[in-house]
């Protein structure tokens, strides 16, 4: 199953822990931990589900290109990382 | 008496032991910009905004006066399954207020433009239709930001009747506590815009809404190009000469005189500092007439201070004025603004200032 890890930025804000779950794109596997931690999908997406634009997320350290839809493949054993993005001051 | 900040790096309190004598008992959000505040007076609950950058915007409510908050969730769009990568998201929650009597009632204006509604105390939140789908919101744009806002919202004790303030989207009146909507700007113009869209009501800026709560006929509007006045409760609207200049953002209105009223000048628009950097407050005592530059105590010269929207209040009961900048000060004044205090110049930039409501 993918690995899915959050910046421990969050932790300031939230509880996030690195789970494994079910999923084949990263929609499926971010839906899957925001069932479980409903609170945590508006930290990470805006109102329309797209990804948040100062947020960044690799998945087997390829950054992801669909940030609309969060469309990309996920393999088994995948590893997927919601970073913050360098930025603010 | 008790005044909130909500700073570029946090929230503080700060309470009064005598004149001059201000001191922050209390802290929370340290490192996260706190965009707006309520202090509640209907149930004593203290609202925050903040804006996480990074995670988005965020609502927090304290029951026991700031010491501690909880999570609410944030005002947001319905998602929206055609054209996804225009459909809007909140950006700012950039005013939050009481929207009549009933405990848990609110209004919160954001940026892109939705005004938002709560009736039990922030738990659910939804976009007012009547003024979103307002075929002039087209026209209505970005203000210093990449899209329109909503930073003023008045409400009359009643809940009925509202006056919004959108930059750039003009003046919006409602009778009905926000079933219907009508512009009214008669009065303003646009410098900024071709001629022939210079009195267009839905491309007006006006920055900031005061009301005199003892007159709510009196409406005081500090707009990008002048400071305006009402005398029929925001339907037409008067220009007036303001030294040293008409240009800025906050504007406050005295709780019981509706002859007195603030602003804090700027030079100009492209320009935005103190006038001869010297830092002033201009006051009206006779309903806008005569204006006078006041502010003994505030530097007298190389001030690069601007203060925000909100960055000016009035206690409703006592006419304190609390005044914070850019630069991180935080001003009182007991007299009218004719003297100020510094209480700290070591803040961050502050977004907004608001005493706590008796």
């Amino acid at each position: 199953m993918p690995s899915v890890h959050f910046t421990p930025n969050l932790r300031r804000h939230l509880r996030v822990d690195s789970t494994e779950v079910e999923g084949h794109t990263v929609s499926d596997a971010l839906s899957r931990v925001f069932r479980d931690n409903p609170g945590l999908r508006s930290y990470v997406l805006d109102d329309q589900g797209r990804l948040r634009t100062h947020v960044a997320i690799y998945v087997d350290g390829r950054p992801v290109r669909d940030r609309t839809a969060l469309g990309d493949a996920v393999g088994e054993g995948a590893e997927i990382h919601v970073m913050q993005a360098l930025s603010g001051g | 008496m008790l005044l909130h900040l909500g700073t570029r790096k946090g929230y503080l309190a700060f309470r009064r032991f005598g004149k001059g004598d201000w001191r922050c008992e209390r802290t929370a959000f340290i490192g996260d910009p706190v965009s707006q505040l309520l202090p509640d007076p209907r149930d004593g609950r203290l609202y925050a905004a903040l804006n996480l950058g990074h995670f988005g915007v965020k609502l927090r409510v304290s029951e026991d006066g700031g010491a501690s908050f909880t999570e609410l969730p944030a005002p947001a769009y319905a998602k929206q399954e055609t054209s996804a990568e225009k459909a809007p998201s909140v950006d700012l929650l950039w005013c939050l207020e009481p929207a009549g009597p009933d405990p848990g009632s609110l209004w919160c204006g954001t940026i892109p433009g939705g005004l938002f509604r709560s009736d039990d105390g922030g738990r659910a939140w939804a976009v007012n239709e009547a003024l979103w789908n307002q075929p002039s919101r087209e026209r209505w744009f970005g203000g210093g930001y990449p899209h329109p806002g909503i930073h003023s919202v008045l409400v009359a004790p009643d809940g009925k009747r509202v006056v919004a303030g959108v930059s750039c989207g003009g003046v919006w009146i409602s009778e009905d506590a926000g079933e219907s909507w009508r512009v009214r700007t008669e009065g303003m113009f646009a410098e900024y815009m071709p001629p022939e869209m210079r009195e267009d009501p839905a491309i007006q800026d006006p920055h900031r809404l005061a009301w005199c709560d003892g007159d709510r006929r009196r409406i005081w509007c500090q707009h990008h190009n002048g400071f305006f006045r009402s005398d029929d409760g925001g339907e037409t609207w008067t220009s007036l000469d303001v030294p040293p200049s008409a240009f800025g953002f906050a504007v406050a209105a005295h709780p019981g005189d509706p002859r007195i009223a603030w602003s804090v000048p700027l030079v100009k628009d492209e320009c935005r500092v103190p006038v001869d950097r010297r830092m002033v407050v201009a006051r009206t005592r006779d309903g806008g007439a005569n204006w006078e530059s006041v502010g003994r105590g505030l530097p007298e010269g190389d001030s690069f201070a601007v203060v925000y929207r909100h960055g000016l209040d009035v206690h409703p009961g006592e006419a304190v004025l609390a005044m914070a900048t850019t630069t991180g000060a935080l001003w009182i004044s007991e007299d009218l603004g004719d003297s100020w205090d510094l209480v700290t110049a070591e803040l961050a930039p502050v977004y907004c200032v608001r005493f706590g409501r008796p």
